[in-house]
């Protein structure tokens, strides 16, 4: 008697719970770094409660944290969709293969997956131009820095981070000839150690630019114990490292994009596409370039920037010519996504050699 | 390649700063295992040091504050091995190993709400005219001072473990733990002290890590340096002097594949960051090759159970 009343209670609350269910969408989010990293993450996390707030008591959200890029993604994955997740948004390079897969298994489940270039008929990619940012970084980098050494630490050898390294040199060389790049791979989005110390090192080496292509804040807290380092805030505005060594940032917006996609779903209109804004369309945003870069450096980068924004330059102009002297782009090509999203060269001028 | 791009000041210089977390962590586990007593929790009691101190620096402004505190927490959470080995018996192997997953989640769990906080800045030695003398003043008095605080930890271990009588008390305790007790030294208190100084002492590497070096508070941020420390205590064979050696080596090794990275050499970059690792193996197995002579330094008790039957 006593276990039959039970399990009649389970099975109401059940369906109870189905039945509220289906009035919600349920959308989750799987994220590289802690919420708290003070930019790549953070800013998805950001956009996560922008997409609470604009849909309220219609849409719930779940996310976990510090997801290890491979397979231990595709668990924390297929837990959500067996959770019942209507979309779910991979925030990560490294999670594409494991999304795939786990799409693979559940066709009605909607999947977004940031930075990367494999699609399914459930499966959309949306990206950022960060490389436009990173055109607007390396002009104020080539005309702030004194030694003529940018340091620059990228995460992992890859197209994106590859692009934004690219964009860099092009613009920071256009104002200053005698630009060189020093570049560390951390191999890493978030590890605050080994960030301090690619930066301490670059900082040793006579960079007096530090660029970042990681995740949280350390090289700016070591370009501010070093004394006269200027960097630029990653993925997020980090402006509580300003007006110095911050001089500026690149920021993330992802709320525009993840409504619009919640709304897709609920409306029943999701489809699978390929997304690639930049500054253009707000996706890509410029934190304020502070009171430590000179007026003229910053009415030229606001001109630079202004003439991204509205698309009459593309941050990939010719002439520019491969690392190995081989022609790329004429005078006045510009390059096209293909090339861009599998970018696996560095441009000519980077002393550098690219890891396997 | 530009290999002049690497000044050769500064990288003395920062990996002193580099090595520091390791060296007190490896300098108090010295003492722990000179006692007899094999403590593999390292790694979780520094991670514990790591949050405590952070915790303690943000929430009084104090850097100082943050060091007692880390010392303390390495302590406590010492504390626990201490009670289950010496009083419950229990094997030391398994409950170092307990140590460490415990310390790791215990710091993940109180330092929730610290992600991405700036702690204070830490007093950094700042003389004059002294720190600009040219190749000197950056390698030895422009630091913080936990460098130096480490150093003197270092002297004072192997003046304390060489001249005076309690030293010696505690070499009896870790060569023979019977003998000791049969002459009347209280073996238990002895290793219970020396379980709680290596605590504090990898308490305080861990602060190093996350007020210092980094200075920021992550999830497993030591990243197995509680396990080169082990390694560098048996690398130096039980002698604080070589202590210093191992674990400049080892943090040299860490700033220098950053270096070469920086100066565009094109070594492939996972042997440069396998490479500390690579050597502590090395070295593990040149020092056991000559087991007569690495027998010899090794505490004769070190991970037996001590039962005071009679």
């Amino acid at each position: 008697m006593k276990l039959r009343s039970i399990l009649v209670g389970a099975a109401l609350a059940l369906t109870a719970a189905s039945g509220s269910l289906a009035e919600k969408t349920k959308v989750g989010f799987v994220y590289v770094g802690p919420v708290g990293d003070g930019g790549w993450t953070y800013e998805h996390d950001q956009a996560r409660k922008a997409v609470v707030a604009a849909f309220g008591d219609k849409v719930e959200t779940m996310y976990v944290e510090s997801v290890p890029e491979g397979p231990d993604s595709e668990r924390v994955m297929t837990d959500m969709a067996l959770k019942g997740a209507d979309l779910i948004f991979t925030t990560s390079f490294g999670y594409m293969d494991p999304t795939i897969n786990v799409a693979a298994k559940f066709p009605n489940v909607k999947f977004e997956h940031a930075t990367g270039y494999k699609m399914a008929d459930n499966v959309s990619i949306y990206s950022a131009r960060f490389y436009e940012g990173r055109a607007v970084q390396g002009h104020i980098a080539g005309h702030m820095t004194k030694s003529n050494i940018v340091g620059y630490i990228g995460s992992f050898p890859i197209p994106e981070v590859i692009r934004g390294i690219n964009a860099a040199y092009i613009h920071a060389k256009d104002v200053n000839p005698d630009v060189q790049f020093k570049i560390i791979w951390a191999y890493t989005w978030f590890d605050p150690t080994k960030e301090a110390d690619a930066a301490k090192v670059l900082i040793e080496q006579g960079a007096d630019v530090v660029l970042q292509h990681t995740d949280s804040t350390a090289p700016q807290a070591a370009a501010q114990a070093a004394g006269n380092v200027i960097t630029f805030g990653q993925a997020s505005d980090m402006s509580e490292y300003g007006p110095k060594p911050r001089v500026s940032s690149i920021i993330d917006n992802w709320a525009p994009y993840y409504i619009a996609r919640t709304q897709a779903v609920m409306d029943g209109t999701w489809a699978s596409t390929s997304t690639w804004d930049g500054i253009g369309a707000g996706m890509v945003g410029i934190g304020e370039i502070t009171s430590a870069v000179p007026a003229d450096v910053k009415a030229s980068a606001e001109a630079l920037l202004a003439r991204l924004r509205d698309g009459s330059y593309h941050a990939f102009t010719g002439p520019v010519n491969k690392q190995d002297g081989s022609a790329w782009l004429a005078r006045g090509e510009t390059a096209d996504d293909g090339t861009l999203l599998g970018m696996g060269f560095y441009v000519q001028g980077i002393d550098s050699e690219m890891p396997n | 390649m530009d290999l002049s791009a690497i000044s050769p000041t500064l990288l003395v210089a920062s990996l002193m700063v580099a090595s520091t977390p390791i060296l007190l962590a490896s300098i108090g586990e010295l003492v722990v295992e000179k006692s007899g007593v094999l403590n593999l929790g390292v790694e979780g009691m520094m991670i514990t040091g790591a949050i405590c101190g952070f915790a303690a620096a943000v929430l009084t402004g104090s850097p100082m504050i943050g060091f007692v505190c880390a010392a303390l927490g390495g302590a406590t959470i010492s504390l626990v091995f201490a009670v289950l080995t010496q009083y419950f018996l229990s094997n030391q192997v398994a409950t170092g190993l307990a140590l460490t997953l415990f310390g790791l989640g215990l710091s993940a769990m109180l330092g929730q709400s610290y992600v991405g906080i700036k702690p204070p800045t830490t007093y950094k030695l700042d003389l004059p005219l002294i720190s600009d003398v040219p190749i000197l003043g950056p390698i030895l008095f422009s630091h913080d001072f936990t460098v130096y605080a480490a150093l003197a930890l270092v002297l004072g271990v192997w003046w304390f473990l060489k001249y005076t009588r309690r030293g010696l008390i505690l070499r009896a305790v870790g060569e023979s733990h019977d003998a000791a007790h049969a002459l009347g030294y209280k073996v238990v208190r002895v290793r219970v002290l020396a379980i709680m100084f290596g605590g504090a002492c990898a308490g305080l590497g861990g602060a190093a890590l996350s007020l210092v070096r980094v200075p920021q508070w992550t999830e497993g941020m030591t990243a197995g340096s509680g396990w080169i420390a082990l390694a560098i205590v048996v690398f130096a064979s039980w002698k604080p002097e070589r202590i210093l050696l191992g674990a400049y080596l080892f943090g040299g090794v860490a700033v220098l594949q950053l270096n070469l990275q920086a100066a565009g050499v094109s070594i492939p970059v996972e042997y440069l960051s396998m490479s500390p690792y690579l050597i502590t193996i090395i070295v593990l197995v040149a020092m056991s090759a000559n087991r007569a002579k690495s027998a010899l330094n090794a505490p004769a008790a070190l991970g037996r159970v001590f039962h005071a039957s009679r």
